[in-house]
């Protein structure tokens, strides 16, 4: 290792700011490196007996608004046993500069080298961020095959929606948790304070085998898969008989009593989310069936207005944001989502603070909430969500809604002033023909007709945004045939020219899509078993990172590398994505518990391909999903009946 | 029809606050436009009572002079602010001072003075220490005297639309070099204009006279703006406000 004149190797918790400082002189947005965010914190490290980094894998600007990690570092921060750091993807001109002058990859708020703490933890929001946990662990020192790593090594444990299906990057991380983190990070601690007070008995196996009896954690380690001569799993079994044979989520009940993140973190760089957010609830169920998010979050629990009110008080006053977001997966379906938008509008009125729901389900009433949350500011932009073109393609997803409601919905938002609505929609579902797409365009052809008449103004846009669908473990279309990239870009490209083909109207429409090919890739990584694990590797060797990014993804390089590191198996690119499985083919995730019966997802899957819907079970009986009976819990929603407190005047 | 914002207009700005601040240690890698999120940010933090410009989207009275380059730290950024409601100054530069990073200080605080003319006319010149860690003064001192001894220094900027000439001599009214522990430090005073001469094209100058290649990346601290007088002296841009108020003393009221 070379130091190049720079102080030399320091020890274990040390800062690395004075190697680093000289080096963040040369590179882009130096400001993302140093730390020293409002809010954040910085622990002696000898007061801790465990430490955490936590990273998000992807870069600062993404990472840094990210609720999950921030939850979990004040969590952990306010054990007096635990201390908890961040870091996140360090962008490849910093890199290289690390990499010359021998710096290890570092926390951003104490400067300490990653490989110095007892726990990596990385968030995985999309499994595109595969390829920056391997650069992250080879910039840190650490080992990337967990077979190689000894206990001086942290524990890398990987957490997020991706972690529902683990095993591609199983051979890279020692665990992975299911569900909501804020109690199980609890646990872990004690486990590992525990081996490290003991004088780490057993070594490395030894504590991993102790995370593996924590509930929620999985240690791929010790189950062995075997396959069928047909490429399928025959058998996934547990090496030892002190693990559990299934793994199951956890779930946080009353989020009152979670209110995090309390004092949210405020960077000095520009970050994609300018703005704070409160969690209204969790989970839904309104049964989506291409929501993996619906799905592995259920049931739902609502946050009390009274505890978001207190929440969105705290959080304005420690962060000094403009704007506070109401966040959940469907924010209107909150049973005291009007009284709340009244009440926090009113207690804002005059400030200048802004408050935001999230895209939405389109419902007129989610017009009258955006109307009474922009009371007095500008109305810009309002986003619904139909997600399918055709009312037959919405019935196959279970998110019905029908065209003259839809239109409805839209004109009545332009009528309320608002200039500019966007359509979110996918393409590539089951059963999807190039009619259902189509639909589209007639739909926001005719959105704009009635946005001009309503609002009497010729300016209206309509914007529709489109990508293309990934099938997803534990939803109701895991067994789906994902449709190719060609048929993806087929698709966008009819419903193109059908949306110019009138220019007086297309000019007010506008249309934004990815192509085809990111998509095929998150398939394999979201579908993809322990032989994925190879292709990931080589990509990363070849160059490959933050594949999130367009102008770093190379579709080429994935393609290339699964044609070679797949063949030896008997199986390829196409068999993990546009593949469609049958009922009792063994899926890489069986083991995984998200709380839903197979059973349950299969006959939710025939009625897809029926094109017949479900119910939301919060006002209708249960449909048997099986999440609460297995995991015990229930759902928990209002009305509370309690309202706003005035805050005293400032 | 075109929605109106209902109710009153905001209130006007009654009061007008000059502030100098100065960037430190890790911050010198914020951008300008950090620093200006942070600033509004710590206002509203703070409680300061901005006065708001008017329409669906009202944005606080705020005017920055310009701002030193990201990595260079600074002792002299200055920034005018308009508030709805009078504030004593000093209690606003406390205020303010405290809900900034500790590596952005809030220095000084004072009522832009009646008929005292725009702090913008007041600056037209930057005082800049640079630190040269691994360069003696023995190799700074004639680089520096064949820069002075030259009439045109051209180097290479990087701008939004590639590499451009420019002359980093002109703009440079003087330089000298002293020294400090384990670095030569270079003093040099460049008039502010466009291009705009910044202490990396003054060292890129040094490289073209002299050769002076630095082993380790300089660290550059604005000491101070303001106006470049007959006698070769920077005025604080801050004194005629502050002759202005030892004039008339007017009423406060505190924040």
């Amino acid at each position: 290792m070379t130091t190049g004149g720079y102080p030399g190797p320091v020890m274990t918790g040390e800062s690395l700011y004075p190697r680093l400082e000289p080096l963040l002189a040369q590179v882009q947005k130096p400001i993302q490196y140093v730390g020293g965010e409002l809010n954040s914190q910085l622990k002696p490290w000898e007061d801790a007996a465990v430490h955490w980094a936590l990273m998000y894998p992807d870069a600062y600007e993404v990472g840094l608004p990210n609720q999950g990690l921030m939850i979990l570092y004040e969590v952990l921060n306010e054990r007096p046993d635990a201390l908890a750091e961040r870091t996140y993807a360090v962008w490849p001109d910093l890199a290289a500069l690390m990499r010359e002058n021998g710096v290890p990859k570092f926390t951003v708020d104490g400067h300490r080298a990653v490989r110095d703490f007892d726990v990596l933890g990385v968030s995985f929001a999309t499994e595109l961020g595969y390829t920056n946990l391997l650069e992250a662990l080879d910039l840190s020192g650490i080992p990337l095959h967990t077979a190689d790593r000894d206990e001086s090594h942290p524990i890398v444990l990987a957490g997020g929606h991706a972690a529902f299906n683990p095993e591609p990057v199983s051979d890279f991380v020692d665990c992975a948790v299911l569900g909501d983190g804020e109690q199980v990070v609890g646990d872990i601690t004690d486990v590992v304070a525990a081996w490290k007070a003991q004088g780490r008995p057993g070594g490395r196996v030894e504590l991993l085998a102790r995370l593996a009896r924590v509930e929620g954690v999985y240690v791929p380690r010790f189950y062995a898969v075997s396959y069928a001569g047909d490429g399928t799993i025959a058998e996934v079994s547990r090496t030892r008989d002190d693990v559990p044979a299934r793994i199951g989520k956890r779930t946080v009940m009353d989020l009152d009593e979670w209110p995090y993140p309390k004092q949210p973190l405020v960077p000095l760089a520009e970050s994609v989310h300018e703005r704070m957010s409160v969690e209204i609830f969790r989970g839904c169920t309104r049964g989506c069936r291409f929501c993996q998010a619906g799905m592995i979050t259920r049931p739902v629990r609502e946050r009390t207005i009274t505890g978001i009110g207190s929440m969105v008080d705290a959080g304005l006053k420690a962060t000094g944001y403009e704007e506070v977001g109401l966040l959940s997966l469907s924010s209107a379906d909150h049973s005291e989502i009007g009284q709340l938008a009244k009440e926090l509008a009113d207690r804002y009125e005059g400030t200048n603070t802004s408050l935001s729901l999230p895209s939405t389900r389109v419902d007129a009433f989610n017009v009258t909430l955006a109307n009474e949350l922009s009371r007095n500011g500008r109305r810009s932009g309002l986003t619904f969500a139909p997600e399918g073109g055709s009312e037959r393609i919405r019935r196959v997803i279970n998110k019905t809604v029908s065209k003259e409601d839809l239109v409805r919905t839209v004109t009545t938002a332009y009528a309320n002033g608002w200039r500019q609505v966007k359509l979110y929609f996918m393409c590539g579902l089951p059963t999807e023909t190039d009619e259902d797409v189509l639909e589209i365009a007639e739909l926001a052809v005719e959105v704009i007709r009635a946005g001009r008449e309503a609002s009497g103004q010729k300016d209206v846009r309509c914007t529709v945004s489109i990508g293309g669908f990934v099938p997803k473990p534990h939803t109701p279309f895991q067994w789906a045939a994902q449709a190719s990239a060609e048929t993806i870009d087929h698709r966008l490209r009819v419903l193109r020219q059908a949306i110019n083909a009138d220019r007086r109207i297309g000019r007010s429409i506008g249309l934004r899509y990815h192509d085809g090919k990111p998509g095929v890739i998150e398939g394999l990584l979201s579908r993809g078993d322990r032989r994925v694990g190879r292709v990931i590797e080589r990509v990363w060797r070849d160059g490959g990172q933050f594949d999130g990014w367009s102008e770093h993804f190379s579709f080429e390089r994935w393609t290339t590398a699964a044609a070679e590191e797949l063949a030896p198996f008997g199986v390829d690119l196409d068999w993990f994505t546009t593949r469609e499985r049958t009922e009792h083919e063994v899926l890489p995730w069986d083991h995984l518990d998200a709380g839903l019966d197979k059973e349950f997802l299969w006959d939710d899957w025939q009625d897809a391909l029926k094109e017949e819907e479900v119910a939301d079970c919060r006002w209708t009986p249960c449909y048997d999903c099986g999440v609460c009976p297995t995991m015990g819990t229930e759902i928990q929603i209002g009305p509370t009946g309690r309202s706003l407190i005035p805050l005293a005047p400032i | 029809m075109a929605r109106q914002p209902e109710g009153p207009p905001p209130a006007p700005s009654v009061q007008k606050l000059r502030i100098r601040y100065a960037k430190r240690g890790r911050l010198r890698f914020a951008s300008h436009r950090d620093l200006a999120r942070t600033l509004e940010r710590a206002l509203r933090r703070a409680q300061v009572p901005m006065a708001f410009s008017a329409g669906f989207s009202p944005h606080p009275k705020i005017s920055y002079l310009g701002a030193a380059p990201t990595g260079a730290a600074s002792e002299a950024e200055y920034v005018e602010i308009g508030v709805s409601v009078r504030c004593d100054p000093e209690a606003l530069r406390l205020a303010l001072d405290a809900a900034l990073p500790p590596d952005v200080a809030v220095l000084e605080c004072v009522e832009a003075g009646e008929g005292t003319g725009s702090l913008a006319d007041r600056i037209d010149t930057s005082v800049w220490r640079v630190e040269l860690p691994g360069v003696t003064l023995a190799e700074l001192r004639p680089a520096v005297e064949a820069f002075l001894a030259s009439d045109v220094v051209t180097v290479a900027k990087r701008t939004k639309n590639g590499l451009k000439d420019i002359d980093a001599r002109a703009a440079v009214t003087s330089a000298s070099a002293s020294e400090d522990v384990g670095c030569a430090i270079l003093h040099v005073v460049v008039r502010q204009g466009t291009p705009a001469v910044r202490p990396d094209d003054v060292l890129a100058a040094l490289v073209a006279v002299a050769g002076l290649r630095p082993p380790l990346p300089p660290r550059a601290v604005r000491e101070a703006q303001g106006r470049l007088d007959d006698n070769g002296t920077v005025a604080d841009p801050l004194g005629p406000d502050r002759a202005a108020h030892a004039r008339c003393q007017g009423a406060h009221t505190a924040v």
